[in-house]
């Protein structure tokens, strides 16, 4: 169930030219026509259903849902993916997802930010989230995170957990008893 | 006659299942030159296709169809589909299994006499003592290449289990080692030694843990008395006008129904396949199911009081690397009523990956409290608890409205956790706990129980055929042709990992059903 970013045409983007081709900019993120990227230029996804500017919308939900703080947002934006593809395919996921955006930037707007994205604080995000925890959206996303985003290598990699280990003949010359702390 | 069999050959004994029940008793019977066809409904996986991913090797292996739960245990929340964590493969959940193979303790056996009556359990004595038993538990230590038994020596202890003794010894635990694991710890039987991979749970591939799949499975084959069939999924027992079982009807790898005769039908579909089966071959002679005039078919369900702890420490622990299952305590399996509550707790050494941590650790959380113990995964230890169950005559694999692809009724999952298993819980959560406190945790995570990987008591073996469904050699007490031949026999659940007691059941009622075939009572 990993999801491959989609990799921005080589050499990847300055930044500067992926500001010409933005729309918006936010949190880190850049929104442009069909995709999203990091404002750094090092990632980007193309989107195909959803609209670029929930894509960035969920990124920053997803990070605020299981929030790593050394995990760069391509790792949430990849384990997203999977949802926009199923709405290429699915109408009623794509209104939902589209609709739980809209609703969330709707209660931010009431809460007296201009948007979930321009919520400044994860608190205060955190505390949209409560509000809708119980609703299909938010279990749809919770749930594909929690396989789609560590089930992902690299995440494996920042936590510390080395995987297959058969092709490398195991851990048993590889340090399955070398703790020495205790 | 050797294999393969004619559908119409109705002196063959069909077994269903090739798990640790399943399987073992059709290599048992075929080395006797007995014919048996298996039928198993999942496909045939060995070393070399498994997987070192956790949840590629969940699609691989597990048993997906559809299941209901219901109950106010806490897996009917977070996996209401997913009430157990079964095989469905030539090999069954020998294939997940971790190993631990321990015998289950005299006065478990006598659970009613020792326990006395408790409010809303089900108790009975088993209608067997460990003395009957030990001849058999020898020889299913032997097959399975125990290791302490047989003068086979213990594997090497791994970092998760370094952790557990230094806390275990700190607290003056007496007996904690590597444990008696059915994973060669030197080559044995023309299988490898154990090369520390760590993913027990995702089948072995170096073929160092015994699995029916590779070891009882071609052994039988190998007689020409054995034959398996792949994707052969049994939708019913079929009887006569006597009211003995006469064959099984299946759905092939295609779809196609085929009917089977038979001499005898073994069921050995897990503890709730095995029920389901006998209710969904009702008729108009035994409207409530197979084998079920007592109305035991599918209650007392038991899955083990259940519970991990995982701690974390300012170092790195690595825990996922090496034997899944690489050590254990075993002080608190003792029946001692001053901790509270009737009978014992195993605590056992556990690794997840990250992928299962995530989805296993506290189901549904989120925010910083979970990811902040992710973070730490690198610095984690971590043990299963697994202690008896009180049997509950409600909690009860039953049919559900729901049907499977093959159009049958799946099965429903009821549980509700005893007071005597929330107590013995709350003791073991403190005990393991206090073992990682012990050595310097930070944090200790109370985990709560996972999808059940030890279903039992659902066709249970008892003296009087009112109380139960089997006799003490598993031969349904209504139906001299029909045996039960896993896990669900058991009367209680005692507090060790059930599967070298379903192997020893399984070689003991190969002696049974021989016998009653030579004296043509069957
Ligand atoms: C992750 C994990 C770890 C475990 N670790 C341990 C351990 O360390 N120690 C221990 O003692 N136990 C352990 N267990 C439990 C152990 O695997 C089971 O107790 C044991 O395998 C049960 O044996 P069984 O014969 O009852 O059923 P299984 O081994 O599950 O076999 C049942 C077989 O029947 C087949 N089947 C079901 N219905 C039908 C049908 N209608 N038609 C045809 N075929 C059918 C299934 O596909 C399956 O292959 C573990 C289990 C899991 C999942
Ligand atoms: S740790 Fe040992 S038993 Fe487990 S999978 Fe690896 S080789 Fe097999």
């Amino acid at each position: 169930m990993t999801v491959n970013i989609v990799s921005m045409p080589a050499p990847a983007l300055t930044r500067r030219q992926l500001l010409k081709r933005s729309l918006a900019v936010s949190a880190g993120l850049v929104v442009g026509s069909g995709f999203l990227a990091g404002s750094s230029g090092a990632w980007a996804v193309e989107v195909k259903a959803l609209t670029p500017a929930t894509m960035a919308t969920l990124v920053q939900m997803a990070r605020d849902i299981y929030p790593h703080d050394r995990f760069e947002d391509a790792l949430y934006a990849a384990a997203l993916k999977g949802h926009d593809e199923n709405a290429a395919k699915d109408d009623a996921l794509k209104a939902m997802l589209e609709d739980g955006v809209a609703a969330l930037n709707k209660s931010a707007e009431a809460a007296g930010n201009d948007s979930y994205l321009a919520t400044g604080w994860e608190i205060d995000r955190l505390a949209l989230l409560k509000e809708i925890e119980s609703t299909e959206f938010f279990q749809t996303i919770r749930g594909g995170l929690v396989v789609g985003l560590y089930n992902q290598p690299a995440v494996w990699d920042k936590l510390g957990y080395e995987g297959s280990s058969f092709e490398k003949g195991g851990y048993i010359n590889r340090g399955f008893s070398d703790i020495t702390w205790l | 006659m050797t294999s393969p069999y004619k559908l119409d050959d109705d002196s063959v004994i069909v077994v269903i299942g090739t798990g640790a029940g399943g399987g073992t008793l059709a290599n048992e019977l075929a080395q006797k030159g007995i014919d048996v066809v298996a039928l198993e409904a999942g496909g045939r996986h060995l070393p070399g296709d498994y997987i070192n991913d956790e949840w590629a090797s969940f699609g691989q292996l597990a048993w997906t169809d559809m299941r209901t739960t219901s109950g106010s245990w806490r897996v009917a929340k977070d996996f209401g589909n997913l009430p157990a964590w079964i095989v469905k493969a030539v090999g069954g959940s020998t294939t997940h299994w971790a190993g631990a193979s321990l015998r289950i303790q005299d006065h478990e056996f006598r659970a009613k006499s020792t326990y006395g009556e408790i409010d809303g359990a089900s108790l009975l004595d088993w209608p067997i003592t460990l003395k009957d038993l030990e001849p058999y538990y020898d020889k299913a230590e032997d097959k399975m290449g125990v290791t302490r038994t047989n003068g086979i020596p213990g594997l090497p202890g791994n970092n998760n289990f370094k952790v557990m003794k230094a806390g275990a010894d700190k607290l003056g635990y007496k007996n904690c080692h590597t444990g008696n694991m059915a994973i060669n710890s030197q080559p044995r039987d023309d299988r490898a030694s154990c090369q520390q991979l760590g993913f027990c749970f995702q089948g072995c591939k170096m073929g160092a843990k015994w699995s029916t799949a590779y070891t009882e499975i071609p052994l039988g084959e190998a007689t020409g008395h054995l034959e398996v069939r792949e994707h052969a999924h049994v939708l019913k027992i079929e009887h006569d006008d006597q009211g003995n079982v006469s064959g099984v009807l299946y759905a092939d790898k295609d779809g196609n129904q085929q009917l089977q005769k038979a001499r005898a039908v073994c069921v050995a579909g897990n503890s709730i396949e095995s029920p389901r089966l006998l209710l969904n071959s009702a008729s108009s002679m035994f409207p409530d199911g197979l084998g079920n005039s007592s109305g035991q078919v599918g209650k007392n369900y038991m899955r083990h009081m259940t519970g991990s702890v995982y701690a974390v420490f300012d170092k790195p622990v690595n825990m996922y690397r090496g034997t899944t299952m690489a050590g254990i305590i075993t002080d608190e399996s003792r029946h001692d009523t001053s901790r509270g509550f009737a009978g014992g707790y195993e605590m056992e050494t556990l690794a997840l990956g990250v992928p299962f941590m995530a989805a296993f650790l506290n189901p549904g959380a989120w925010g910083r409290e979970f990811t902040a113990a992710m973070d730490m995964y690198e610095n984690m230890a971590g043990m299963w608890l697994v202690g008896e169950d009180m049997p509950q005559e409600s909690n009860a694999v039953s049919l559900s409205d729901a049907k499977d692809q093959h159009g049958m009724p799946v099965a429903n999952v009821h549980f509700d956790d005893h007071p005597n298993d929330l107590a013995m819980r709350k003791h073991a959560y403190q005990q393991g706990a206090a073992v990682y406190d012990a050595v310097g945790a930070t944090q200790t995570y109370p985990t709560p129980p996972y999808p059940s990987t030890h279903n039992l008591g659902t066709n249970r073996m008892s003296a009087n055929a009112a109380d139960g469904v089997v006799n003490k050699f598993g031969q349904s007490h209504d139906i001299k042709n029909l045996f039960i031949s896993d896990g669900s026999q058991f009367t209680t659940g005692a507090a060790e990992n059930p599967t070298l007691t379903i192997v020893t059941l399984a070689i003991r009622q190969a002696d049974y059903i021989a016998q009653q075939m030579n004296e043509k009572a069957i």
